[in-house]
């Protein structure tokens, strides 16, 4: 063969050889990088990875404290200006539609707590390994904490158990009744009581405690007071957690996850954030949200003056409490004290939308803090979601409510008087109910408990400027989530 | 080289010594090259008496006489035709034909002569490139080509623009795919424009040749190669230029500003903040503080020649570019590399190869959002310096939470991304059978990008959003490989006299991946860009923590090609393609892609044939299907690459969850487009007219639409499913004219002129809610743009206003309307429910333009050229979105003209500090964003060619040049041209960098 034979028989085999390459349609067979969302569950550490992002959604919660305590007659919505997050205003005025881009922030984020804690639940039978139920139970706790946020703010939700809702079960899914729901909340935490350890292996996963707290509340919440006062009674007498001697310590970062905290969301700063995945942040967005606008002063950090509180809340302090002032910022009065700042200067800020003069001091923005950017949305403030104080007001609650049990009521309210510097009440019946929701206000202003406990009290028209009855004990369901499950579920009452 | 010129002037001159008898001899010469050309026919006209040139252009032709009329011909070159008046040599100087019917045209896995065509295709050359000095290639194709729309995101230096062939489809990606010689190249920052020899637009269903990735039409990118039988050409181009900000808006000068805020505290009941106005004078330009004339420089330099079996083609380039803002905080820099090598390795089989390497290195600042730098120098207050009397930058205290002092902004940003890309193309093409090549390629991409990003610990003032306590530092280094393998058989016949058969049967193979990876730290030491590296930071994160730091997508596709030609007149082609691409599940994997062409040529009729008036007339139509797959990989499956994180013990810790919301049943999205058309020469080939309709429907839309928040897509690293759910319709008509006349040998001039009118509507979006939401306005507002059954994509969706309340009668007359006080906007209520609120929410504008048009003029006289360009966009709405409502912001003057009484002013509200709903999105803030741009304008001189022999040199070209000149608009903005380009969410302006206008000096020098 001469070269040129050669050649000509080398490329034709060449160009003949590659034709067929890679001509199988099993080409397109190409694995996903990460892992198979079906083909998971196989060991004890895909179980816990699981886990932990179903806790993640606790720090979206954010917004359901912000807002129950805005919609109350605790405090304002402030900001920028009259249209800074039009959702928030709204709320604040009594004026919210089914348009609101916040409620349906909290609707979906709320959803998706739900789906990932089913999400482990779909699969619990999975893999079998030493300690399983705890993980399980700390699932059904997140369930349950996820269903109760919901069906406070909503009523009747679709109701999923143990398995995911998935694409495609929007357009079938129905509302559950507020009845079922409930009794669903109350099986998992009565199953997470069961199986979750009065103190775990890390601080912040759920304990016994929280789960005893966060069903005697959903006791109360359905005026089943004998219940809420066994579970609460169980838990107080528990002894693991107490009452913090010095109120003013509470709400500082170097005095997370104290004896008081029964349940807390866990916050950090060391990672970034930013506006556009507010779910995102690993911080406390609340926090930033309610900072002093344009701050610049000793102690604390800017923020955006949301959530101010009025003048009725801050006269609401009995003379002498101590908890006045750890609650509540009187910036004038600050300015006043901080006159030998920045050289002589004083202290700068600036004035909001709805200014009162007075901040939400137990979730402002303190210094001290890594400040990752954005530093407005990545404060390390847990929140205290449950806290013994409320425990023994709640207990309180339902055994005078429920008539069961005056004396300790009283105790269990003195307790927390006592450690505010007050007197004992020494009322019964319904001044001694009175009471008590004075005593929770005061003891929970700025936690995002009021507008619910002066709901389900039926308080909240003669408290609410605005608030119409029948219409705004529920808050509506997005427009938008009624339209894209199908147009098929009623709205909420008078929307 | 003067050895040759010498010997061809020898040459002549021996030439005519002996060119006494019946013959004449001469050579011809490719006037633009000033080379001699091969193959040229030499005919006398009228006989079938004739000869080619040979290799050095020579020809000699016997049997002549004095008055014989000599016809020279070459393909893509004018005809050319010379009176004998006596048989001396001849020189005779060919002028390329760029419109040329005899032209080829790269129509994907072939080529036919713009003659044959039967689909919408749109040709420009490097003559276009060359003059427009485009920094990137798409700024070369604004206003050239109807149907194509380019927007650029942003005039700072190294930017990419947005291609739209008629018009956008989706709220997906509407990038067309784009090839540079058959090779996926989708970021054409990386190409030196002077590499391009022409761009190819397929805009109909004749792209479907490109199956599943041609719904948004087709670039198909030449590069230069060398031509055969030429010696050793180099080509050194050079510009270098400086340019400025094309626009500064008008804004208050510290005394007016003062007055308007003591104005507008005043109304809201609020003390003066500036009890003395008299002082203050001017105050401070801040936008004089950002924008500078900023530099830019180009050099080419290339080599290019060709054996009898080979052609080569060398070429390098440097390009440094700084920015009108921040200079080279805002720099590029680009330089290139490349080989192209093409042998005929014996007679059949032909080797094409080509390498390019390209570098480029780019630092940008903050840019069309709250709180970039133009942002902040429109909102920052005049009254404040630049610096203290310390020396230190001063703080926009007073001015909201977002708005910063802009030179502290430059001062303070620090970023970097360096991309390394090598491209490269193995092709053989094998004559296996007279009528039948087999022809494979290989084409690979692989590039390297690296990004590092600072943001030193900086103070901007109280609550600054911008405030950094501590350094953080975040670097990227993500590598993208894929390569393309293309194998067809092309078979080609004629039978009997008049069937002309093509027939093209193949498969292409591609494949793309990508790694990334990425860190970010913080406490970098000294605060300084210098140490800012991941290695010397503490708390590194890994920012793919949660996968998704991998892809790998694939296509197998087939295809099969018939074209038949009947006598030249009657036109058909028909393509079908498989595709399977990685973007789908199993079940919905493949797809067929048929289309189909027809032409007819009229004026090959007898009727016409030997019409005077009209050269040239074709009638074609096309229609077919054509596919999108462009969506994010595994949506058809459910992989946790969600993001789940928690605290535990004071550690965050990382766990795995479900990233987008899974759909099995997705399946491609279906372009079914219609174009009929007709392309005419008249008046001797002066006057050249192309006319197309199209409607391109989109069917089976891939969009991520907001979905029922119970399926978890809200949680962190979710996302919507992409569904097939909507369509939408592009309806519009092409027109381009062209005229090009010599008045005589010195003076020529042509013409030429495009207009597209579109018309964009989505006919549904089956998500249930029926419209999809997008964009951004304000702070904390409901997002403005939608993209909804019946109208166009992307509109704007506001409250409409009815001029201004002029007193408190008309505000109680009124609709109830929050905070509404006279000299406030008067929203319309909509609904009629008596109250203003987002229900009454409306159209209000959108962002596509209803007519684009370009206009090209150039003239040669003697030795001078002159060119200019202009386009337009007619019917665009832009939303006036770098307005910071902050009581102490500096403002427009048009405020100058505000509210301050009954019948003051019925267009611009009053001032006020106290509550408003006047800065609620509504058609206040929506303006005519129409426009017409002289785009270039460029004057050249060539020297003279007896001069350029004496220097030993083909030709020398200076010339001066302006780029964006001037842009005639109505909009108070800074660019109408610009937009991010989001389908949804476009058209919106939070301070766009304006595209500068350039002064270039340049020269084209070949030797």
């Amino acid at each position: 063969m001469n070269f040129e034979t050669k050649l000509k028989r080398f490329f034709a085999i060449a160009i003949v050889a590659f034709m067929p390459l890679s001509c199988s349609d099993e080409f397109l067979d190409v694995d996903s990088f990460e892992e198979d969302s079906e083909n998971f569950f196989n060991t004890e550490q895909d179980y816990q990875n699981a886990l932990i992002a179903a806790y993640d959604l606790l720090q979206s919660t954010y917004i359901n404290v912000m807002l129950g305590e805005i919609a109350s007659d605790n405090t304002l919505a402030g900001g920028e200006s009259a249209t800074d997050v039009p959702g928030i205003q709204e709320i604040d005025d009594m004026v919210h539609t089914p348009l609101n881009q916040q409620l349906q922030d909290m609707w979906g984020w709320m959803f998706s707590g739900v789906n990932r804690a089913n999400y482990i639940l779909e699969f619990k039978d999975k893999t079998d390994f030493a300690g399983k139920n705890v993980i399980i139970a700390e699932a059904t706790f997140l369930r349950a904490y996820y269903y109760f946020e919901l069906v406070k703010w909503f009523g009747d939700v679709p109701l999923s158990v143990d398995r995911r809702l998935l694409f495609g079960d929007q357009d079938v899914i129905e509302r559950t009744p507020v009845a079922e729901v409930y009794a669903q909340i109350e099986q998992d935490l009565l199953f997470a009581i069961d199986n979750l350890p009065e103190v775990q292996s890390q601080t912040g996963r759920a304990t016994r405690g929280a789960a005893q707290a966060l069903l005697g509340k959903a006791y109360l919440y359905q005026d089943k007071f004998t219940e809420a006062a066994n579970v609460l009674n169980d838990l107080i007498n528990s002894g693991t957690y107490d009452l913090l001697a010095d109120y003013s310590t509470m709400f500082e970062n170097d005095n997370e996850n104290n004896i008081e905290s029964v349940f807390e969301v866990q916050y950090t700063d060391i990672e970034g954030a930013g506006f556009g995945c507010l779910q995102c942040s690993e911080g406390n967005v609340a926090v930033g949200f309610n900072g002093i606008r344009n701050y610049a002063g000793p102690l604390f950090e800017s923020g955006f003056s949301f959530n101010v509180p009025v003048q009725e809340a801050y006269d609401a302090f009995e003379d002498g409490d101590l908890r006045r002032d750890v609650a509540i910022l009187d910036i004038n009065a600050w300015a006043e004290a901080n006159q030998d700042f920045a050289s002589g200067a004083g202290i700068s800020f600036v004035e909001g939308f709805e200014h009162t003069g007075y901040y939400n001091r137990k979730y402002i923005a303190r210094q001290g803090d890594l400040n990752t950017g954005d530093a407005n949305l990545t404060n390390p403030n847990n929140y205290r979601a449950i806290r013994f104080a409320d425990v023994l007001l709640m207990a309180a609650e339902a055994l005078n409510r429920g008539g069961i049990n005056e004396a300790l009521a009283q105790t269990y309210l003195n307790r927390v008087r006592t450690r505010a510097g007050l007197a004992d009440v020494m009322a019964t019946g319904s001044t001694l109910t009175d009471a008590i929701y004075q005593e929770r206000r005061v003891e929970l202003v700025g936690e995002g408990h009021r507008f619910f406990d002066l709901v389900r009290t039926g308080r909240a028209a003669t408290e609410i400027d605005g608030f119409q009855t029948g219409k705004h004990e529920l808050f509506p369901i997005p427009a938008i989530e009624i339209e894209l499950a199908g147009n098929r579920w009623a709205q909420n009452p008078g929307y | 080289m003067k050895r040759e010129l010498l010997l061809l002037v020898l040459g002549l001159f021996t030439c005519s010594i002996y060119a006494q008898g019946l013959m004449v001899r001469g050579t011809v010469y490719d006037a633009s090259l000033n080379e001699p050309l091969p193959g040229v026919n030499v005919v006398v006209k009228g006989t079938t008496q004739g000869t080619s040139t040979d290799f050095d252009g020579n020809f000699v032709l016997p049997d002549v006489k004095v008055g014989d009329v000599l016809v020279f011909s070459y393909i893509s070159f004018k005809t050319q035709e010379v009176t004998l008046e006596n048989l001396a040599p001849l020189s005779i100087y060919l002028q390329e034909d760029l419109n040329s019917l005899d032209e080829v045209v790269v129509i994907g896995y072939g080529t036919q002569t713009k003659k044959e065509i039967t689909g919408a295709v749109a040709v420009v050359g490097s003559e276009t490139i060359e003059e427009l000095n485009p920094q990137r290639i798409e700024q070369a194709l604004q206003g050239q080509v109807a149907g194509v729309q380019i927007t650029s995101s942003s005039g700072s230096p190294g930017a990419a623009s947005n291609i739209r062939i008629r018009g956008i489809s989706t709220n997906g990606d509407n990038r067309p795919l784009i090839l540079v010689d058959g090779n996926v190249i989708e970021d054409l920052s990386v190409i030196n424009p002077g590499d391009i020899e022409s761009i190819n637009v397929l805009k109909d269903a004749t792209a479907g040749i490109y199956g599943v990735r041609a719904a948004n039409g087709v670039v198909l990118i030449t590069t230069k190669t060398g031509r055969r039988n030429t010696g050793l050409k180099f080509s050194y181009n050079a510009y270098g230029g400086f340019q400025e900000t094309s626009r500064r808006l008008p804004l208050l000068n510290a005394t007016e500003y003062a007055l308007i805020i003591n104005e507008a505290h005043a109304a809201g009941g609020q003390p003066n903040p500036f009890p003395v106005v008299g002082n203050l004078g001017q105050g401070t330009d801040w936008q004089d503080r950002v924008f500078q004339r900023a530099p830019i420089f180009n050099h080419d330099i290339s080599v290019s020649g060709g054996g009898e079996k080979s052609t080569y083609s060398a070429s390098a380039s440097l390009l440094t570019q700084d920015g009108i803002v921040g200079g080279d905080k805002a720099n590029f820099k680009r330089w290139t590399t490349r080989i192209n090598y093409n042998l005929d390795v014996f007679e059949k089989l032909k080797l094409t190869a080509n390498l390019l390497y390209t570098g480029t290195d780019r630092s940008a600042l903050p840019e069309n959002s709250l709180g970039s730098v133009l942002f902040n120098a429109l909102n920052n207050a005049p009254t404040f310096s630049v610096r203290d009397a310390n020396g230190d930058f001063t703080l926009a205290e007073g001015l909201g939470n977002e708005v910063i002092n802009p030179v502290a902004q430059i001062a303070n940003t620090f970023n970097d991304t360096d991309v390394q890309r090598i491209s490269g193309k193995f092709g053989l093409d094998y004559e296996v059978l007279p009528n039948i090549t087999a022809v494979t390629s290989l084409q690979f991409n692989y590039a390297e990008v690296e990004g590092r990003s600072f943001l030193p610990e900086v103070f901007y003032g109280s609550g600054k959003v911008f405030n950094i306590d501590r350094n953080v530092v975040s670097t990227s280094d993500n590598i993208f490989r894929d390569y393309t393998f293309d194998a067809f058989l092309n078979y080609a016949t004629i039978l009997g006299e008049n069937h002309d058969l093509k027939a093209t049967l193949g498969m292409s193979v591609f494949k793309t991946r990508g790694k990334f990876s990425g860190f970010t730290g913080f406490d970098i030491p000294d605060n300084s860009f210098k140490n800012a590296f991941i290695e010397n930071a503490s708390d590194v994160v890994d920012n793919f923590i949660n996968g998704g730091d991998e892809f790998d997508s694939r296509l197998l596709s087939y295809f099969a090609r018939v074209q038949y030609n009947y006598a030249g007149k009657y036109l058909l082609s028909a393509v079908i393609r498989r595709d399977g691409s990685t973007a789908f599940g199993p079940r919905n994997r493949f797809g067929w892609f048929p289309s189909g062409s027809a032409g007819w040529v009229v004026s090959e009729e007898e009727f016409l044939r030997d019409s005077n008036f009209i050269t040239f007339m074709k009638f074609r139509g096309s229609y077919g299907i054509v596919g999108n797959d462009r969506i994010p990989a595994n949506a058809f499956r459910s992989v946790l690459s969600g993001e789940g994180a928690y605290v535990f013990d004071d550690q965050l810790l990382f766990g795995q969850a479900v990233g987008l919301i899974s759909n099995p049943e997705i399946q491609w999205e279906e372009q079914k487009t219609l174009d009929v058309g007709v392309d005419m020469r008249l008046f001797k080939d002066h006057v050249n007219i192309t006319a197309d309709y199209f409607n391109r429907r989109t069917e089976n839309l891939l969009v991520s639409p907001p979905v029922s928040g119970i399926l978890g897509a809200s949680a962190p690293g979710s996302g919507s499913p992409v569904v097939n759910a909507g369509t939408v319709e592009n309806r519009g008509f092409e027109f381009a004219l062209g005229y090009d006349e010599s008045i005589n040998e010195d003076l020529s001039f042509g013409i030429n002129y495009n207009v597209t009118f579109l018309d964009n509507e989505v006919i549904s979006v089956n998500n249930g809610v029926g419209f999809i939401p997008g964009g951004a306005f304000g702070v904390g507002q409901e997002p403005p743009s939608r993209m909804e059954d019946g109208f166009p994509l992307g509109y704007f969706y506001g409250l409409e206003t009815d001029g201004l309340f002029q007193n408190a009668g008309e505000v109680s007359a009124h609709a109830t309307q929050a905070n509404a006080a006279p000299g406030d906007l008067r929203f319309v209520d909509q609904n009629g429910d008596g109250v203003i609120d987002l229900d009454d929410r409306t159209y209000i504008g959108d962002p596509i333009p209803d007519a684009t048009m370009g206009l090209n003029i150039s003239v040669n006289y003697k030795n001078w050229d002159f060119g200019a360009y202009a386009f337009a966009s007619i019917g665009n709405e832009i939303v006036r979105n770098y307005e910071r409502n902050q009581p102490l912001v500096n403002r427009s003057i048009y405020t100058l003209n505000r509210w301050r009484g009954e019948g003051t002013s019925t267009t611009f509200p009053r001032v006020t500090t106290g509550a408003t709903s006047n800065t609620l999105f509504s058609d206040f803030f929506v303006e005519d964003g129409s426009f017409v741009r002289i785009q270039n304008v460029q004057l050249g001189y060539t020297l003279p060619s007896d001069w350029m022999e004496k220097m030993g040199a083909d030709s020398l070209r200076f010339y001066l040049s302006v780029n964006n000149l001037y842009t005639f608009t109505e909009y108070k903005g800074y660019d109408p041209s610009a937009s991010s380009g989001a389908p949804i969410g476009g058209g919106i302006d939070q301070g766009f960098y304006p595209v500068p206008r350039t002064y270039f000096l340049g020269v084209n020098f070949k030797f």
